[in-house]
């Protein structure tokens, strides 16, 4: 078997990969290496086509493509960054050593001081929501979608209608529109979208689709390719009311209905998860329970904003190039951050009290529904640490705080961060 | 003729929805917005709105058989389905730098399509 030997491994090459790959490389790691199992760089950023990306980084509305070509460029630029492209990781051990496989070299054997998962999303298929009726063809994920449209060339259907109303599923209506399929319309289950105003705005009404809340799909009907979708409205607890049937002809059905982090890694290496998030638990310099692997990006808490995706990344990369040099040092005491009280999630899940620790920490927080004039807090011991007035607060958009250092200092075992009405 | 309409501000995170009444061709009043920017992006956007395209064209000799392209500015609202169109027709060959122009001046509106992406020949 072929071997190899880095400080940093990255495994994944989406935005989080990069940005670690560029921020390891700057923080003294000698050799650091992203092993990518797609034929390019830049993942799921490739296929999002449309513009909006890194407003907060770059000043400027970019396009996916148009994101990650500054991160590939600025990875090109350092000569330590190795990149191995159609490279899929099988498995890694409790030793760092990392098995990966591509048809150039066939079984590689890779070992490494330091390991940054930067693996990214899985996205919900019919299973995981179990809609009945039959298993026609023209059920697509609309990220599988978005793939075939905008990289590969061919349409899914010519009449769709989109489960889900998240941004994936809005931004796929238009793209299909400007295609010229029709989009019949996008059901959504929640009493409201959790996409952006601007989405809903400029996908949806700027080309007439109507936008069904509180509806969801009771049956997908076709024997070989879908035929049309019968449809319900749903009561305040999801259940599908009777004599609100109705049915709408396609030929093919996109699921927008969430992404999932695609932990099957980490997971068989038990490192610890969080139930919420479907992420790892990591602290904030990003290293799992596991010394010397560290997780970024998606497949740590689904992001909105890839801005924050390669923050993230910044961060892991440097600690971890810090571990893989040994200038990690006492790891301090651990503090849990709990979401709690109408906060669904809240990463770092834990904070590590290092003596001489200079830098804020920023929390990211997602709330369980949309809600108007509350105020995030965060305590401890029964004591605000910080408080934050929202005058709106919706669960499609990461809430950011930045704890300052005085305030770690006044922690007890953990803090709690909750909404007050 | 008065006619109103209700506008979702897109500008912030606060969502308002307003409402602006327009007659002949001109914006009488505007109203519920909760700033003033809110409320110069409705008059634009019941006058003359304008959204940014992304879309893909054909390309020959290439890594990938589709280039991701962007306008350089904002288009009239109305003309995004005929500058999808039209560029449904365009086929370009690789190799291609982000930023090259893919058609100078669509539907001659004063806008250049740019490629937003590089991509190599095979
Ligand atoms: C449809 C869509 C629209 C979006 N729109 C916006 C927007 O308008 N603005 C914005 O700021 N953000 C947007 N986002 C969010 C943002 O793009 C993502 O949060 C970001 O791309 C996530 O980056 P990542 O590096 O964590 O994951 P990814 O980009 O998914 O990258 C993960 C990479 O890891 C690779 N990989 C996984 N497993 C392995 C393995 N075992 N071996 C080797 N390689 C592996 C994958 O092939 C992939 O390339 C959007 C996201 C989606 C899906
Ligand atoms: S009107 Fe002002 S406050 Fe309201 S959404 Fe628009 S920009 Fe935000």
């Amino acid at each position: 078997m072929h071997e190899e030997i880095f400080d940093v491994v990255i495994i994944g090459g989406g935005p989080a990969g990069l940005a670690a790959a560029v921020s390891a490389s700057d923080n003294g790691a000698a050799r650091v290496l992203v092993i990518e199992r797609d034929r390019e760089l830049g993942g799921i950023l490739q296929q999002c086509i449309h513009n909006g990306f890194g407003l907060h980084r770059f000043k400027e509305e970019l396009t996916g493509p148009g994101y990650a070509l500054r991160y590939i460029k600025m990875v090109e630029a350092r000569s330590n960054i190795t990149v191995m492209l159609d490279t899929m990781v099988l498995a890694v051990a409790a030793d760092k050593t990392i098995v990966a496989v591509n048809s150039r070299d066939g079984m590689i054997k890779i070992t490494a001081k330091a390991v940054i998962f930067t693996m990214g999303c899985r996205e919900r298929t019919r299973g995981a929501i179990r809609i009945p009726g039959s298993r026609p063809a023209g059920v697509f994920t609309a990220g599988a979608a978005q793939r075939m449209v905008n990289m590969e060339g061919y349409l899914p259907g010519k009449k769709v209608v989109i489960l889900g109303s998240g941004d994936i599923g809005l931004i796929m209506a238009r793209r299909m529109s400007l295609e010229g399929t029709r989009v019949e319309a996008v059901l959504e289950i929640m009493a409201y979208s959790n996409g952006l105003t601007r989405n809903v705005v400029q996908c949806l009404e700027d080309y007439n689709i109507p936008l069904y809340l509180s509806h969801t799909i009771l049956a997908v009907h076709g024997n070989g390719r879908v035929t049309g979708v019968t449809c319900a409205k749903v009561d305040a607890a999801m259940r599908p009311i009777a004599g609100t049937e109705f049915y709408l002809e396609c030929d093919c059905l996109l699921l927008s209905v969430g992404l999932i982090p695609e932990n099957e890694l980490s997971r068989e290496l038990g490192i610890e998860m969080d139930g919420r998030t479907s992420g790892p638990v990591v602290d904030q310099l990003r290293q799992t329970g596991l010394p010397g692997f560290f997780a970024a990006g998606n497949v740590v808490h689904v992001h909105d904003l890839v801005d924050f995706v390669s923050e993230e990344g910044e961060i892991a990369g440097k600690y971890a190039a810090w571990h893989a040099n040994g200038k990690m040092g006492d790891c301090g005491c651990l503090i849990t951050v709990k979401a709690a009280n109408g906060v669904r999630t809240a990463v770092p899940q834990v904070i590590r009290a290092v003596s001489g620790n200079t830098e804020p920490v920023r929390l990211y927080m997602r709330v369980e529904k949309p809600e108007k004039n509350v105020t995030l807090a965060i305590l401890s011991d029964g004591q605000v640490l910080l408080e934050r007035k929202l005058r709106v607060a919706k669960p499609g958009e990461m809430i950011v705080v930045d704890l300052p250092v005085e305030n770690i200092k006044k922690i007890g075992d953990d803090i709690t961060v909750v909404l007050k009405h | 003729m008065e006619e109103e309409r209700r506008v979702s501000c897109i500008v912030c995170p606060l969502s308002c929805v307003g409402d602006v009444t327009i007659a002949d061709g001109k914006v009488k009043t505007v109203a519920e917005f909760g700033c003033p920017r809110g409320e110069a992006y409705a008059r634009e956007e019941v006058i003359a709105p304008k959204r940014m395209l992304t879309t893909t064209v054909r390309v020959s000799g290439g890594q990938l058989p589709l280039l991701p392209v962007i306008s350089r500015q904002l288009l009239p609202k109305d003309k995004i389905i005929s500058c999808a169109r039209c560029l449904a027709n365009v086929t370009v060959s690789a190799p291609i730098k982000e930023g090259d122009v893919i058609l100078s001046d669509i539907l001659k509106l004063g806008v250049d399509i740019v490629a937003s992406r590089d991509l190599d020949a095979i």
